[in-house]
């Protein structure tokens, strides 16, 4: 392979893009020298295994990522701007809308959410950390190492463009020679691996975990939700991990799994795909149904309605996202019989998720709404949501998909639920838990200023888009002419993008102008909210609860504070806990090693790689590490000091 | 010493390897399509065992109750992933 082969070539913006890459690492490593903060790093950050951190990591690599997917939007949205525009060819344009989709999905959203049940989960329960801490760093860096991977690809070798669906035999090397579908096949996986292990983590984590008394109808619905969610996430990764491989085979030694000779059968990509596909889409929603539980209950100063209800209504979804993935491709060629089936078990799902959006509706019934900026983006969320429910619904009837069918009717749809659902969710969440981490909250007025923008630019840009694909417009579509009428709407959804990342940026120097100077609080609990993790200090100390709280209720710090209830009973003991590692983010750098040679077909670092990951594997089995011990005296003096008494 | 080797996690590993080869045996000599997949479905039950008990411990556990939610839910989804997969792709194609 020659050098302009390996490096992306001939393009301004990826010339710029590598130039800027070289320039920001640069200044990074700079930076981290001359402040002398590697040792920090490295020991605080690189090798912890504190929930709390970790979950801090997750969230911030989420937001560079939404900051890389939302340029991709920006991108896409710029050309579409007016007919014929020439600011991106047709190859490239699917190079965007491939990895803007992947990594919207699972680079964005996804590390967002784990990162905030990270932080969240455990203080939620009364825990000290997740049940294994170690494996936690394992499954951060290996998702770490997965989106790097996939990112390096448009600088080097060249971006996936099948898709973010990658359906065959598009995908396939007859169709796709170059090395791009092979990151998507390899990056995916081991960031997916990462992930399984999460939700093995957190199940392990909720179900053995909770503090005394804290039964399974007791615990906050974030955590219900996080139950769910892991539950999802451990029967529906598999099949994803075994069609990514199927995928790996074909392309990189020859198998004929998805090709349409030899026995192959390339739709069976696009029907593994979905099985993963639809209960991912749900993983990735059912976190933000706990968060706005939360956050809406909170302030509306009452407790949650139908707490059985939403529960319930969980469990069905679960069940029922496994049994419709079929929707996604109505007009391939099936049966009417097919097709019946899955538009039925497909509408059934609007049932528990009304049920969901009504018991939302009489949680705010007569109570005492505050509204702050987390409960804006819970507020906007159910029109909103509602709206891109609906329009499922319309495209859950077969018959009627053959019109909606991969036009921008779709697009807007999955926007429309992808965005309230869970970009909203994360922004609530991120507000509403940012005190408890950093011991102050972002500025409200800032706040709300950036969620208007966000929110009323959000439907300029994906309103358009349900009237521009009933009129006919395809989506993946690069450019279209003049006579279609298609280009005012477009520039109208062009000009709600720009005020989407105006927002973003509102955000962003939100977060940095309170760094610097909102008011520093020490109560702990700034909204007077009602669940376990808001009754230990903010910041949190290391080992989250100096003694482990007992419940008896919904709301116990609820409870607590209203005096019927007390929570901390007993005395300060040792707390055991797990000691940092460096093993974690090493092993996920072999991965990475080993995913990059595979990607090039290089079999000679890969094997050496792969020989690596095991014996990192062994290295780990007969390691001999008990943790230590916090001693009742340090955890007196911590705990004077958070209580902000001078020692 | 005895009480530290893993003889379960040894055991269950060679005969994984076992059953795998002998699954390849399938397309490596000519048998008929009934032969072959009577085959693979036996080895597949098998290795199912091997998994849930010698590596997964499942027998272990102290709450039946989570132990029969997990297998009927993994049930469920296995089930529904094969056979909702034969009805998409095959019997319901047109
Ligand atoms: C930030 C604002 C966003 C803008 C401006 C935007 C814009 C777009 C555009 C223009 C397309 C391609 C339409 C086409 O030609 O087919 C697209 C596709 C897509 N978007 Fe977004 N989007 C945004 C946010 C998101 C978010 C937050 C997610 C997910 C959480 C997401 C997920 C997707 C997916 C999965 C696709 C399909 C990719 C494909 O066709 O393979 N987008 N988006
Ligand atoms: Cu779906």
């Amino acid at each position: 392979m020659k050098w302009d082969e390996f490096f992306v070539t001939g393009e301004p913006m990826i010339y710029g893009a590598m130039v800027s890459i070289v320039v920001v690492s640069l200044a990074i490593v700079i930076g981290l020298t001359y402040f002398k903060k590697w040792g920090y790093l490295w020991r605080e950050w690189l090798t912890t295994v504190d929930h709390k951190r970790i979950g801090i990591m997750y969230i911030i690599s989420a937001l560079l990522m939404l900051f890389r997917g939302g340029v991709d939007g920006l991108l896409m949205r710029s050309q579409l701007a007016i007919p014929e525009n020439g600011l991106l060819d047709a190859q490239h344009y699917n190079e965007i809308f491939t990895t803007h989709g992947v990594v919207m999905i699972l680079f964005m959203a996804m590390p967002f959410i784990i990162g905030l049940m990270n932080v969240v989960v455990p203080l939620q329960i009364g825990a000290r950390d997740v049940a294994f801490p170690r494996l936690n760093a394992v499954s951060f860096w290996l998702f770490f190492a997965g989106a790097m991977l996939f990112n390096l690809s448009f600088v080097i070798g060249g971006s996936p463009d099948a898709g973010w669906t990658a359906y065959f035999p598009l995908a396939s090397n007859e169709f796709s020679p170059t090395v791009g579908m092979n990151y998507y096949s390899i990056a995916i996986q081991i960031a997916g691996i990462g992930t399984l292990m999460t939700g093995v983590n957190f199940i392990a984590t909720i179900l053995k975990m909770r503090a005394p008394g804290m039964t399974l109808m007791k615990m906050p619905m974030f955590t219900w939700s996080i139950l769910i969610t892991s539950v999802i996430i451990l029967f529906a990764f598999p099949v994803l991990t075994v069609a990514l491989a199927l995928m790996m085979f074909d392309r990189l030694f020859g198998s004929q799994f998805f090709t349409m000779a030899n026995g192959g059968m390339d739709m069976l990509w696009a029907n593994l795909f979905w099985v993963w596909g639809h209960p991912e889409v749900y993983i990735v929603i059912l976190p933000a149904f706990g968060i706005f539980s939360e956050v809406i209950s909170t302030f509306s100063r009452k407790n949650l309605y139908g707490y059985a209800s939403m529960v319930g209504s969980m469990v069905v979804i679960s069940l029922l996202s496994f049994v419709v993935w079929a929707h996604h491709f109505y007009t391939m060629g099936h049966g009417a019989m097919v097709n019946g089936v899955f538009s039925i078990t497909t509408m059934l799902i609007a049932v528990p998720t009304g049920v969901k959006i009504f018991n939302w509706l009489l949680t705010l019934h007569k109570g005492r709404i505050e509204f702050t900026t987390p409960m804006l983006y819970s507020l906007a969320f159910i029109p909103i949501f509602t709206i891109g429910g609906v329009t499922g619904v319309m495209l859950a009837m077969a018959s009627a998909d053959y019109q909606y069918h991969n036009t921008m009717f779709l697009v807007a749809h999955f926007h429309y639920v992808l965005i309230p659902g869970t970009v909203f969710a994360v922004l609530a969440g991120f507000y509403y838990w940012f005190p408890k981490l950093f011991g102050f909250r972002l500025n409200e007025r800032q706040g709300k200023l950036a969620f208007w923008l966000i929110a009323v630019s959000f439907n300029v840009t994906f309103m358009p888009l349900f009237f521009l694909g009933l009129k006919g417009m395809t989506r993946r579509m690069y450019t279209y002419s003049a006579d279609t009428g298609f280009g005012p709407l477009n520039l109208i959804a062009t000009i709600g993008a720009f005020g989407l990342a105006l927002g973003f940026i509102l955000l962003v120097y939100n977060i940095y102008w309170s760094f610097r100077y909102a008011p520093r609080e020490t109560s702990g609990d700034p909204w007077n909210a009602r669940t376990l993790e808001w009754s230990t200090h903010s910041p949190i100390p290391d080992y989250n609860f100096a003694i482990v709280p007992t419940v008896t209720g919904r709301d116990p710090f609820w409870e607590h504070k209203k005096g019927g209830h007390q929570l901390y009973k007993g005395k300060y003991e040792e707390i055991h806990m797990p000691s940092n590692s460096g093993q974690p983010i090493i092993l996920a750098g072999i991965f990475f090693l080993f995913g990059f040679s595979m990607v090039f077909s290089w079999w000679v670092p890969a094997i050496i790689a792969g020989i690596g990951i095991i014996v990192m594997m062994a290295v780990r089995s007969f390691e001999r590490d008990h943790g230590y011990h916090i001693p009742v005296r340090e955890i007196e003096e911590t705990e004077a000091r958070l209580r902000g008494e001078q020692a | 010493m005895k009480k530290l080797f893993p003889v379960h996690h040894v055991m269950g590993y060679v005969f994984s390897l076992v059953l795998s080869v002998v699954a390849l045996s399938v397309i490596l000599w000519d048998m008929s399509l009934a032969v072959g997949m009577t085959i693979l479905i036996i080895c597949a039950a098998i290795q199912m065992g091997v998994q849930l008990f010698m590596f997964m411990h499942i027998g272990e556990t102290g709450t039946k109750t989570s132990l029969y939610t997990n297998i009927a839910y993994a049930l469920f989804v296995g089930l529904v992933t094969v056979f909702g997969t034969l009805f998409t792709m095959i019997w319901g194609y047109q």
